[in-house]
This record gives structure tokens, sequence and C-alpha cells, in this order.
């Protein structure tokens, strides 16, 4: 593993630059744990400073520093992200092997249930959902919400894998020999739809932290969490472009716009390592 | 036609010479560095009307072979030295010096037939598309000219022009294949590359496409280099071959003295090993297997299958030789037995 | 005589096209022949692309179902083997090969793992005793397990990988082998080290051996008994220097004529034959 990490880094820039930028963002949320003030309190500061020695990133109209809520806000819509990722890609694969693999009566069941959810449009559910939950409305649950919306198209990309991989040679050979189904999915099958899971977890994270910013922009969520949708829904709230605070919502930007660059960068160089065909064609089987 | 403008002390001159050609696959890959000498050191002619069969394994480096005659190389594949000269009715043409002059000559005087016949048929446009993609701006013809030229070519091997308006899949796989050597044939080029025509065809499809090219070839007096593992292939289609281990030429010269008097222990078994209708006598294999060309044996490359080895052949590479009536490159060429 | 294998008028059809224009194409229409099980021999099934002797295949390993007609083996109807069980004990007795050894692994799996499921599924043995069934298996191949332990398939050649292919399908001991095109993928100087092996199957382990092939000339070397098929139909059949020597039928003569023979002189009268008879029609 560790082998593998230096050998990317050395050898493969996009991985490096990737690297950097994530690693540089993550260490910046993880930095959230060591803040001066907790991340909820509000009008502890003075409020509306520009970014000055003192408050490098400026602080908030609500007297919060910008630099800390940040760090909180990255940390927490990081972790909303991948959880939702985490949740669908095991939906996704699950579904899209067992359909691909096993055909017939599960395929179209399975499918049935597919299409339905990607016929339904996503923001009209999840606020439906909060007006349901209301009081109760948290973000494990709207990370479920959204990783109950999230799976279905890549499910069918899986499955679609699948189905080519289903009539190889290989897969029957792997039939007379005597695996089960469980094994020829895990085994033989896995490997090949991996790439189709980073790639489309890529997809998926910044699809998930967008539905967060979206509905934390609009409110639809638990607002005094610290998330970067949030902290743009209360510099909203606070009218901060009008007022000229743009350190409130410039910063959050950059951040996120980093932290996607960082991600894609990563995803494309490590699905190139990961694929042994990619890397056998380069060196010329 | 162009035979008539050519004149006479040209005709002489072999079409094709290629000289030490060495081009390699050269890849740096997460601090791995392979080097593949897919074509290694390899000198010859190819003369005028003559079909040149190359006949080795899988990747013993005969597709990089033609690949680099033709001038069609790619990263990781580069050529490290050595030239290709094509001699096109009196003009030179060197191939790796003025790489420009190449890409004019394609289609024109040097066409390919390729295996898979519908990676080149556009399986949602007609067959007539084909034709106007690849070798219309080669003619210098109207429209109509061109239109009445293409199905005069296609009557003259056979086939009803009416294939023209047809989608690829309506058309069997053996009329497809005869379509692609009309399509590379059509400018009347003076050098076809055949990269393995018939390796996917059935057997008796096979033949037709196999008399087909040798009508063509014959009617335009155009030089065929054919690519094919088959040997039985060369042994019905070729005027001379050239057999192709590991990336060299170990043995070279006219079909039927290939066959009946094989230099090479590589080619002899090739040619005994071949079944034969109505003989069941157990035909031997060999053992061993090709080999990996990032890491090649030493001196000659055959040797660790070779039944007739010596230390000799362990360290020192033999050199490709004149014989009596081909090139063979073995440190004891022509003391195989042939079964 | 007891029967090993036994297919009955059997046939097969497809239905092909889209919505509006379904039709049927009957792959094989039907087949009868058997196998006797205590004179092992290599039977087999000569034809074109498209001539059916695949799907004949696919209906004996129970990959497909006969539209009409029986395929036994051993007794049992092949169709109704529908519980988990009883599919493994069948394919403990009938084992394939198939046509591609680079496809037939897959390649990004080491290839022991498909000689350790098999040991395991149908012997029962792990560990040491699993060793000991591969390298066995692997040594009527001529390989042994050292060669092959930890291997993936893109470093071996063809014709080692279908010999591996070969000792997996040998591990559980089988009655027979189903091989389709098995050397058409294999590298000449290779080529006949598999087919060969053939030959040292049936005469030492006594297995039977379907072999699917369009070459002639290696079906002439190896078979005991052929039929060939032409668009389903199974035109001949026999023994097999009786109906490659003097065939009766004239898609199997020019099956025969298109045969090149591996000697110039007579490849080139072949060919020119050929020429002359396709620009007289």
């Amino acid at each position: 593993m560790f082998k593998i990490l230096r050998d990317l880094l050395r050898y493969n820039v996009e991985f490096l630059i990737g690297f950097v930028l994530t690693a540089g963002i993550f260490l910046f949320a993880l930095a959230h744990f060591f803040a001066p003030y907790p991340d909820t309190a509000i009008y502890l500061l003075p409020p509306d400073m520009p970014p000055s020695p003192e408050y490098w990133l400026g602080t908030t109209s609500r007297g919060q520093d910008v630099l800390w809520q940040m760090s909180s806000a990255i940390w927490n819509t990081m972790t909303f992200g991948l959880t939702v990722t985490v949740l669908s890609r095991l939906l996704a694969v699950t579904v899209g092997m067992v359909s691909g693999y096993l055909g017939g009566k599960w395929d179209e069941a399975l499918m049935t249930v597919n299409d339905t959810l990607i016929a339904l449009p996503n923001i009209p559910i999840l606020l439906l959902v909060y007006f349901v939950m209301r009081d109760q409305m948290n973000w494990p649950v709207l990370a479920l919400t959204a990783a109950l919306l999230g799976w279905n198209h890549d499910a069918r990309l899986i499955r679609s894998v699948v189905l080519s991989l289903r009539h190889r040679e290989f897969t029957r050979h792997a039939v007379f020999a005597g695996m089960s189904v469980p094994q020829i999915l895990i085994r033989q099958h896995l490997p090949y739809v991996m790439p189709v899971v980073f790639f489309t977890a890529m997809n998926n994270l910044i699809w998930a932290i967008g539905l967060e910013v979206t509905l934390s922009v609009l409110g639809f969520s638990d607002i005094n969490r610290p998330t970067i949708g949030g902290m743009i829904y209360w510099a909203n709230q606070h009218q901060a472009i009008i007022a000229g605070i743009w350190w409130w919502i410039a910063f959050p930007i950059i951040a996120i716009v980093i932290l996607f660059l960082g991600l894609f960068l990563l995803a494309i160089s490590v699905n190139e390592y990961i694929d042994p065909r990619s890397r056998l064609s380069r060196m010329g089987g | 036609m162009l035979a008539a403008t050519i004149d006479a002390p040209t005709r002489t001159r072999p079409v094709l010479e290629v000289e030490n050609l060495k081009a390699y696959y050269q890849m740096n890959y997460f601090g791995v560095s392979r080097e593949v000498r897919a074509v290694d050191d390899v000198t010859l002619t190819i003369n005028r009307n003559e079909i040149y069969g190359i006949a080795g394994e899988s990747s013993s480096g005969k597709s990089t072979l033609i690949k680099t005659i033709a001038g069609a190389i790619t990263p990781p594949l580069r050529v490290v030295s050595g030239s290709v000269k094509f001699d096109f009715g009196g003009s030179q043409l060197d191939v790796y010096a003025r790489p420009k002059a190449m890409k004019a000559a394609r289609w024109r005087h040097l066409s390919y037939i390729m295996q898979g016949s519908m990676n080149v048929l556009n399986p949602v446009r007609k067959v007539r598309h084909a034709f106007d993609d690849f070798a219309f701006r080669h003619m210098g013809l109207s429209p109509a000219q061109f239109r009445s030229r293409v199905e005069g070519h296609l009557k003259r091997l056979g086939l009803d022009p009416r294939v023209l308006e047809s989608y690829p899949h309506q058309l069997s796989g053996g009329m497809r294949q005869r379509l692609t050597i009309a399509l590379a044939t059509v400018c009347e080029p003076e050098f076809i590359i055949a990269d393995e025509p018939t390796t996917a065809l059935d057997v008796l499809v096979q033949q037709d496409v196999l008399a087909l090219i040798k009508d063509v070839q014959q009617r335009l007096g155009s030089s065929v280099v054919f690519v094919t593992h088959d040997m039985t292939v060369h042994a019905a289609i070729a005027d001379r071959i050239g057999i192709v281990y590991a990336g060299r030429l170990v043995e070279e010269g006219p079909t039927d003295d290939a066959f009946a008097r094989p230099q090479h222990p590589y080619t002899a078994h090739l040619i005994s090993s071949l079944p034969r209708l109505g003989d069941v006598s157990r035909r031997k294999a060999l053992p061993g297997k090709p080999p990996n060309l990032s890491d090649p044996p030493s001196g000659c490359r055959f040797h660790p299958r070779c039944p007739l080895a010596i230390d000799r052949c362990k360290v020192e590479n033999p050199p490709l030789v004149s014989r009596a009536t081909g090139r063979v490159a073995c440190w004891r060429a022509g003391e195989v037995e042939v079964a | 005589m007891s029967v090993l294998l036994e297919l009955q008028s059997v046939t097969k059809t497809f239905s092909i096209g889209g919505f509006f224009d379904r039709s049927k194409l009957q792959a094989v229409k039907g087949a009868t022949f058997a196998l006797d099980d205590t004179r092992p021999e290599i039977f087999t099934i000569v034809g074109e692309s498209g001539s059916g002797k695949t799907t004949i295949a696919r209906m004996i390993l129970g990959n497909e179902t006969p539209t009409t007609g029986t395929i036994r083996f051993m007794g049992e109807d092949v169709s109704q083997l529908r519980s988990r069980r009883r599919r493994l004990a069948f394919m403990a007795r009938v084992q394939p090969i198939f046509q591609n050894p680079f496809e037939a692994f897959n390649p990004l799996t080491t290839l022991d793992y498909y000689l350790y499921s098999t040991a395991r599924r149908f012997l029962g043995v792990r560990g040491a005793a699993a060793d000991e069934a591969l390298d066995k298996a692997l040594n009527h191949v001529g390989l042994s397990l050292a060669e092959v332990k930890g291997r993936y398939s893109h470093e071996l050649s063809g014709g080692q990988l279908q010999r591996i292919a070969v000792a997996r399908a040998l591990i559980p001991g089988p009655k027979l082998i189903v091989a389709d095109e098995p050397v058409s993928m294999v590298d000449a100087s290779l080529r006949m080290s598999i087919v060969n092996l053939f030959r040292t199957l049936r005469d030492d382990l006594g297995v039977s051996i379907i072999y699917i092939t369009h070459d002639l000339a290696t079906a002439y070397y190896i078979s005991d008994r052929v039929i060939i098929m032409h668009k389903g139909d199974v035109i001949e059949a026999g023994e097999a220097r009786a109906v490659l020597d003097n065939p009766q039928q004239a898609y199997s003569l020019a099956l025969k004529n298109a045969v090149l023979p591996p000697d110039p002189t007579a490849a080139r009268l072949a060919l020119e034959r050929r020429r002359s008879a396709v620009s007289a029609v």
C-alpha cells in the first residue's frame, strides 16, 4: 500500500497535485478539532472584520471567525458527502451486480425499482422529507435519503458491465470450476466493476456535496450545524455581498473548488493505476 | 494505366528496401522501464510483382514489422535506427526521412487489407461511402468517373456493383472481406499490405479470398506483403517467405525451397508440425514457449527451444547470411532433418 | 454397452430479430449420436461458423436447453439438472475447454484460483491435499504447480494456458471433456502439444473428448469418429478416416478440398482449382 502510494506520488503528476490539494483541505478540516471557539457559538468576536493578521480570513456578520467556521464546515460537508457516496455505492454495486448476473426475474424486479427511482425528482423528494421530519431532521437522515436517491444511474452502469462479463468465457470457466455465485461476483467481476465504482464515486461525491450545498443554501437542513452550504445560507441572510463582506462567501467557494479539483485528479490517476489493462497497454503487452 | 508510365529500368528495382530496421517499444511507467525489441535489425527487399509472405507467431513482432514498414507507428513504438525506402514508379520515398510524402502515397501507391473487415467498413454507412472516404481523393476523378471506375473494378473482381448500396451487416463475412480487398486495390497501388486477411474466415471463404488476392495481384502486377501465422496459406500464395522469430528475420527464401529444404530449425519445425489429411503419424510439438520480447534469450533467440542448440548459440547471435537460394540466421543452418 | 452420452433428435431453435420482425433460426436440426462409456474416444464435430457445432457443445454442457429431443449423460437428462448439488455432480464428470485461453482465465485473478476452487468444490480438499491434487493434474499436461502458482494469464503463453485449462478440467476426474475450438487461438508451434495431449488423455486416463473444430487436418489427425455439420444438419457421420478419406456429400467434399496442403505445389494447385471453379460460376 505504502509502495503504491510512493510510486503514484513519484511518477504521476496528476496524483501528486490531487494528493496535495485534497490532503491540504483535509488537514485544514481536521484542524477544527483544535478550534479556539465552539463552532456553533455566535457573536463571540467583533462582526464583519475583513481579513487581517488577527482574523486571517475575517469574521462573519454573526461574529464568527471565517477560518474556523470553514474548517468545521468542510469537515461536516465532507462527512456528509462521503456517507452518501459509500451508502449509495454499496447499493449500486449490489443491485447492479445481482441484476446483471442473475438476470431474468431478479433483473426485472430490481430494474423496475431502479427506473422508478430515476424518474423521481430529487429536490422535491428531499424537501418532502424535510417537511415531514421537521425538527427531527439531522444530517444522517438527510444522507440516507440522498443515498437512496443517488445510486440508480450507476446501478444501471454496473449492471451493463456485469451483463457483458457474464458472457465472457472466464465466467463460464469459473462456473465449471465450481465457484458459487458470490465467489464469481466478488472474485471475478468486482475487479472489473471497481473502476466504475471509483469513477462514479467521484461524480456521486460531487453530486452529494452539491445537493447538501443546495439544500443548505435554501435553509432546508440543520442550519445551526456549520457546512459550506450553511455558511452561504447565513451569508445570504445577512446580505453579505451587498454589505461587501465578500470573504464570507469567497473563501468557502474557493475551498470547495479546490476540494473538487483534488478529488477529481485523485480519481483519474488512481483509476488508471488500479486498472491493469490500461497499465498493460502502456507497457505494450 | 500506371504500368505504362513506368519506364523499363525502374521496373527492375525492388519496390521496397528495408535496411537494418530496429523498432522498439520504449516505456517508462511508474518507475518501471521496459524496452520491447519488436523489430530487431531486419533487412529485406521486396521485388515488383511478387507476394512476400511474412510468417511468425503471435508477438513475434510481425505486426510491428509491417506497421513500421507502412510508417504507421505511434508512441511508445519508435524506430531506433535503419531505413525503409519505397520506389514507386521511379520516385524514391524514404518513409522515415520524409513522412509527409509517405502520407500522400497512402492508398494511391500503398494500401492495406486488414483482418477485421468490420473495422474498415463503417457499420452505419453504406459500402459506397467507404470507397468515397478511402479512395476518392487519391484518384483525381470526377464523382461520375470515380463511380464508374469503382463499379468496373468490382465487376472485374466478380462482385456485383449493387453491393455498394448495402450496409455492411447485410453482407456475409466473406463478402465483406472481398469488399475490403476491392477497396484496397481500387487505386491500383503498387504495394499492398495484407495483415492476416483470412484468419477469421471460414475455410471455404478463406480459399476464395486467397484466390481473389492472387488474382488482383497478378492483374495489377503489384507487390503484396502477406502476413499470417498459417503456414499452409503461405504455401498456397507466397512466392517468397520470411520467417520471423522474436523480432528477427531467421530465414527467407523462395516458398518452394523453404518448404522442401528448410535451413532453420524453427522453420523446419513449423512445417513438419503441420497435420495433413491422410496422415496420422504423431507430430512433435516444440518444447518451451515463444520468448518474451522485453527479456529475450541471449545469443540466438531460438536456442532455448532448439533441438540443435550448441554452446555457441547461447552467446553469439547468428547473422542472417545468404545461402544458395535465400538467407538464414543459424549457426547450424541446413543440418536440420526434415520429417 | 453402457452409454456415456446420448443425444436423441436434438434440435435447437433461437428466435432472433427485433420487436417487429421476429424470425426463427434453427441452429441444430435433429442431432443424434451416442458415446460409449467403456471405450473412450475422441469424437469430433466439424463445421464452419453457423453450423450449430458450438450450440451442440453448449447443450451438452447444460448451458442451453434443447428445444426438442433429449441429451442424456449417464442416463440423466442434462436439461433436468436443476439443483446445485446435481449440477455439481454433473460438472464433476463433464468439463469444458474453451476456445480462447486468454479469455478463459480472468486476467485479474491468479490462475491457481481456478485450480484450487475446482479441487475444493469437487474433491473437497484444501491445503496440502489440494496442492497434491493440483500438481498431479498439472503433471498430466507437462506442468507443475510451482510453475503455475501465483501467476496471471498474461505471464504465460496461449499453449501453456490451454494446458492449464486442461489440467483444471482433469482435477475432478471427468469422464468427458468438451473442447470447443481449443487450438484455433494457440500459436502454431504450440498447437500440436495440445492436440497430442488429447490423445494422451484418451489413451492414458480413459477420458472421452468431444473435439469441436473447423480444421479438418487436426480432426483427421486425432479423431476416432467424426460428424460433419452444415447449417444445423448432421450431413455425415462415421469413423473418422472413412468419412474424411471418402466424403459422400458435396459439402464435405468441398470442405475437404478447401484444406490447403502444407506443400507449395499442391497448395497452389488447390487454389488454382478453386479459382477456376469460382470463375466458371
